[in-house]
């Protein structure tokens, strides 16, 4: 019962993790078409200047890099099959 | 100062350095050593084609101009990789499960195999690409002058250096892009170069970002500041236009031959996408990190020249970094190269298999398929294909005469590649999506961005611009591509964009919509969408058409002998027929289908397949004449069924006449033996007593008569025996002859019961008659009917054996007929012996010893038979029952023969 629990679980988790993925670029058009939004109209850089927009776009660059590469693995991870799973549950059966 | 002719020594050195990487690689792979060809590393830098050298030198050239805009192309793909899961894991999915060999095979195997849609996406995909490629071959001339300038040879003959570039790329494409012919075994030598090259960008690039930031530059801290004051930060800032390009860039990407030739094709296990969808990203972010500090740079040095495109080169080149500068220009040359030499392969891999061999093909449609070597003549399609894609390149490239109108072309070749988007999106995504639409939206986004854009920059590049562009054609101002539709468009491309884009989209809606797709496009529309649910193929072949031997054949030239025959030989050890060809069924059909897909592309393998199995794809009416089929089998089962059921009665029946005769055959014996016993009884006392009256002297007179009349009464009983049977003979072939007359029911019983010798006094048996109901008037034969009265009397006289034996004639008068019911008081008739006392020689048991022959009832219902009415047992309540009925009056239905006679 309570491998079936934890399996379910697993499951579930992995499609939320599938989800994340199918919605990363999502995130990235907010980050990156966002700003366009707010600092529209002002001709040039009254909001920001180009240092600050060039290191903004960087950055939110290297974030979504980042966590694409741990969803990726996350991803990978839980396409393999779970080598402790099915053993963590077996010693308390015995018990 | 590097001189040209060293230059020039230090390129081939790089290209022979290519090639020897390229061989090692293609070696190594044979023996299946180089694990580290099939890592996800290299695949991501394979990858990296997408930054060409327009790229490579204009992103720098373009963050001059208008600042952040250089990033666009650079977020687009971005954002695609990042949401790798969600569309290009399905992309290469698809592309794996089919062995799809390019985008205009993706996009014609999607909907249906056609080839005019492949021919289609093939020409547009042509025209992309070539003014890309002159592109290419203009910066490589650029940045060979650049070094050339300052060196005591003078200026190089630049139109020469394009030439030479461009065969050497042709050279180098041919050879590792056509050894061989299979796609799918891929191309490790020529993605192992594209690899190296892709390091080698990167670290030039690289290289000079850190020399301008820390060398010229005082850090990152001073680097912005230098941004911030710099005339960078001035340029305009169009949201719609950032927008706009990375949403271009983004579709780029994904519809790019190149691309989709590294993305798709080239890809040897899916999983490599995971570490590709950050890792190119990661690759895009550090080409693109110092691409405004070397612009600001750039823009601050007056040795950096006034070409923003070239700063990459010209600025370590005006500090006197020569080493640097020669670093860069072998980076801006594998950028090149790389694109041009993937480009041309996707290029030439789809026009040779969307074009020249279904030409070939169509040519040579009354000649056997099996005649002239097809492996040939695709390879040398292929080859043919890239040297007139590099041919083509160079015309354009020296049409243009290094025009800065060609800048432009980057952009604009973007936006023509995209116009297969929606078909390509709606087909992995949507079942609907049909041929019809896919074919309008693509024709009409293709026009109209042909029309936008590709014309009037050809006509600017080749310096004329007819006045028919300016006003439009046939003076109609709306369709002058200056201003489209009257708008007074600020920006052609994105105007362009969104014209073209939305009519293609729309179209290809409401194409699917209205349209009603193939069989064949529903299978693949199935098997694309559902990919992830069955990676097999269900296109199936009706099969045992083609022989095996023509397949082999044909597989032969294009496979190759040794793969054709290991192909063949695995199917047939997969049919279980070791030694031998394998059965050309449906399954071995598909996957040689298949395999011939990844040579020669999916819709001319069908072709080719058709052609010898002689079933070309399955249309309508191959599915119609399936269920055809199918109907018969099934009607013809439903009539097997009804046979069947028909039969088991009759088995039943059978069996029934069976058990009866089996009956009939004991009984006949039975009666055989008493028939003998009944003869033999009066023969034998006729004997013994003649013979006694033979001895004349021991016989008085009494004796003698009383002996004579022995005689005689037995004699007559043997006759009245012979009698009874011939009777029943005559009967039963109808030859009797009926003497009808008016009568009445009463006078026929009174016969019969004299005849009987019921009427005695002292009788054995009691009669009960009614005289007012017997008062019937018939016309019928009186004998006949007597005869069978008499017997029924007698068998009642003989059989009933009740105390006080009773008789009881009940007559009952119907409207068209009378019932005369002989009714006994007896023990009646066992249920099992009812079915049998009609028949001939049937004695019950209980009559075992009384005499006679039992003839008498099989006699009498005979009789009734031929007087058109009927004599039956009816077993109701106790004793006997025999209801003899008579139609009154004389029937037609009287018996005809005797009628006849």
């Amino acid at each position: 019962m309570a491998r079936r629990v934890f399996l379910e679980r697993r499951t579930y988790r992995k499609n939320r993790l599938q989800d994340a993925a199918r919605l990363l670029p999502v995130l990235g058009m907010i980050l990156f078409f966002g700003p366009v939004f707010i600092v529209e109209d002002t001709s040039g850089q009254a909001g920001a200047g180009m240092a600050e927009w060039l290191v903004y776009c960087f950055v939110v660059w290297v974030v979504l890099i980042a966590v694409t590469a741990l969803v990726s693995r996350a991803l990978e991870r839980s396409d393999a099959p779970p080598p402790q799973a099915p053993s963590a549950p077996a010693p308390d059966r015995r018990a | 100062m590097l001189s040209f002719d060293g230059l020039v020594a230090v390129c081939v050195l790089y290209v022979a350095g290519l090639f020897g990487v390229a061989f090692l690689a293609e070696k190594r792979a044979m023996d299946g050593k180089a694990r580290w060809l099939n890592s996800p590393i290299t695949y991501t830098l394979s990858l990296s084609i997408y930054t060409t050298a327009w790229t490579f030198y204009g992103a720098v050239g373009s963050a001059a101009r208008s600042g952040m805009e250089f990033l666009t192309i650079y977020l687009g793909p971005t954002l695609v990789f990042i949401g790798w899961f969600w569309l290009l894991r399905k992309m290469v999915r698809i592309g794996r499960a089919q062995r799809i060999t390019s985008i205009a095979d993706m996009i014609s195997s999607r909907y249906g195999k056609s080839g005019g849609l492949a021919a289609l996406v093939t020409v547009l995909a042509v025209l992309g690409t070539t003014p890309y490629i002159a592109l290419q071959l203009q910066s490589v001339t650029l940045s060979f002058e650049v070094f050339a300038r300052p060196g005591a040879l003078g200026a190089p003959d630049t139109e020469q250096t394009a030439v030479w570039v461009a065969g050497g790329l042709a050279l180098f494409t041919i050879v590792f892009g056509t050894r061989s012919l299979d796609l799918n075994e891929r191309h490790p030598g020529l993605v192992s170069a594209i690899a190296l090259e892709a390091i080698v960008k990167l670290f030039a690039i690289l290289a000079v970002g850190v020399f301008v930031v820390w060398g010229v530059a005082d850090g990152p801290g001073d680097m912005l500041a230098r941004i911030e004051a710099s005339p960078v930060s001035d340029a305009d800032w169009n949201g719609a236009r950032w927008l706009g390009l990375t949403a271009l860039s983004a579709f780029a990407i994904l519809c790019l031959p190149r691309m989709f030739q590294v993305l798709v094709v080239e890809n040897s296990d899916e999983r490599h996408l995971a570490t590709a969808a950050w890792a190119f990203p990661l690759y895009l972010l550090l080409i693109s990190l110092f691409v405004v500090p070397i612009a600001v740079i750039g823009l601050s040095l007056p040795e950096a020249g006034s070409n923003p495109d070239l700063f990459v080169l010209t600025v370590p080149l005006g500090l006197g970094r020569e080493g640097l500068a020669l670093l860069v220009f072998l980076g801006g040359f594998s950028a090149a190269t790389s694109m041009v030499i993937v480009a041309a392969l996707a290029l030439s891999t789809m026009v040779s298999n969307h074009i020249i061999v279904p030409l070939w093909l169509q040519a040579t449609r009354n000649e056997d398929p099996m005649s002239g070597d097809m492996r040939r003549v695709a390879l040398m399609a292929r080859r043919l294909s890239i040297g007139g894609v590099l041919f083509l390149g160079l015309g354009y490239y020296r049409l243009s005469g290094g025009a800065d109108a060609l800048a432009e072309i980057g952009l604009i070749a973007f936006l023509g590649v995209a116009q297969v988007l929606p078909a390509l999106l709606g087909g992995i995504l949507w079942r609907g999506a049909t041929r019809v639409g896919a074919a309008i939206g693509i024709g009409a986004g293709f026009a109209i961005w042909a029309w936008l854009l590709l014309i009037p920059n050809v006509a600017e590049t080749g310096g004329l611009v007819p006045s028919m562009l300016d006003t439009g054609p046939f003076g109609l101002f709306w369709l002058s591509p200056a201003t489209p539709l009257g708008l007074q468009a600020t920006d052609p491309l994105l105007t362009a964009m969104m014209l073209s884009l939305g009519v293609n989209t729309l179209l290809f809606i409401l194409g699917s919509l209205f349209s009603f797709p193939s069989p064949l496009e529903r299978l693949q529309g199935a098997q694309f969408v559902n990919v992830y649910d069955h990676s097999r193929a269900l296109l199936g072949w009706r099969g045992a058409v083609g022989t095996a031997d023509d397949l082999l054949i044909m597989a032969q030239r294009i496979l190759g002998t040794s793969r054709a025959g290991r192909l063949f030989q695995d199917a047939a050890l997969a049919q279980g027929r070791s030694g031998d060809l394998p059965e050309p069924t449906p399954d071995f059909l598909e996957s040689l289908e298949r395999e011939l897909a990844g040579s020669v592309g999916a819709a001319t393998a069908h072709a080719m397949v058709a052609q010898i199995t002689g079933g070309a794809s399955v249309s309508v009416r191959d599915l119609l004449a399936v269920a055809d089929e199918t109907a018969q089998i099934m009607e013809y089962s439903s009539q097997l069924e009804a046979k069947s059921a028909e039969l088991s009665r009759t088995a039943a029946r059978l069996r029934e006449v069976n058990q009866k005769l089996t009956e009939l055959s004991v009984q006949k014996d039975a009666f055989l033996s008493q028939i003998s016993h009944e003869l033999r009884t009066p023969m034998t006392s006729i004997r013994s007593f003649s013979e006694i009256l033979m001895q004349a002297d021991a016989v008085d007179d009494a004796a003698r008569t009383r002996f004579s009349r022995i005689i005689h009464d037995e004699s007559l009983r043997l006759t009245r025996l012979l009698d009874d049977l011939l009777d029943l003979s005559v009967l039963e072939n109808g030859l009797v002859t009926l003497h009808r007359g008016e009568t009445t029911l009463r006078d026929v019983l009174d016969r019969a019961f004299y005849a009987a010798g019921a009427m005695e006094e002292g009788g054995r048996i009691a009669i009960r008659r009614d005289a007012a109901a017997e008062q019937v008037t018939l016309v019928t034969d009186p004998d006949r009917l007597t005869q069978v009265f008499i017997n029924l009397i007698s068998n009642a006289q003989k059989y009933c054996d009740a105390a006080e034996p009773e008789l009881r004639i009940e007559v009952r008068r119907g409207s068209d007929a009378v019932e005369i019911v002989f009714a006994d008081n007896g023990r009646g008739i066992p249920a099992r012996q009812q079915s049998l006392i009609f028949e001939k020689f049937a004695r019950l048991d209980t009559a075992k010893g009384a005499p006679g022959a039992g003839l008498g009832l099989a006699i009498s219902r005979e009789i009734m038979a031929r007087l058109g009415g009927s004599l039956s047992y009816r077993p109701d309540g106790d004793g006997t029952r025999f209801v003899v009925r008579l139609p009154l009056g004389l029937s037609d239905a009287v018996a005809p023969r005797s009628v006849a006679e």
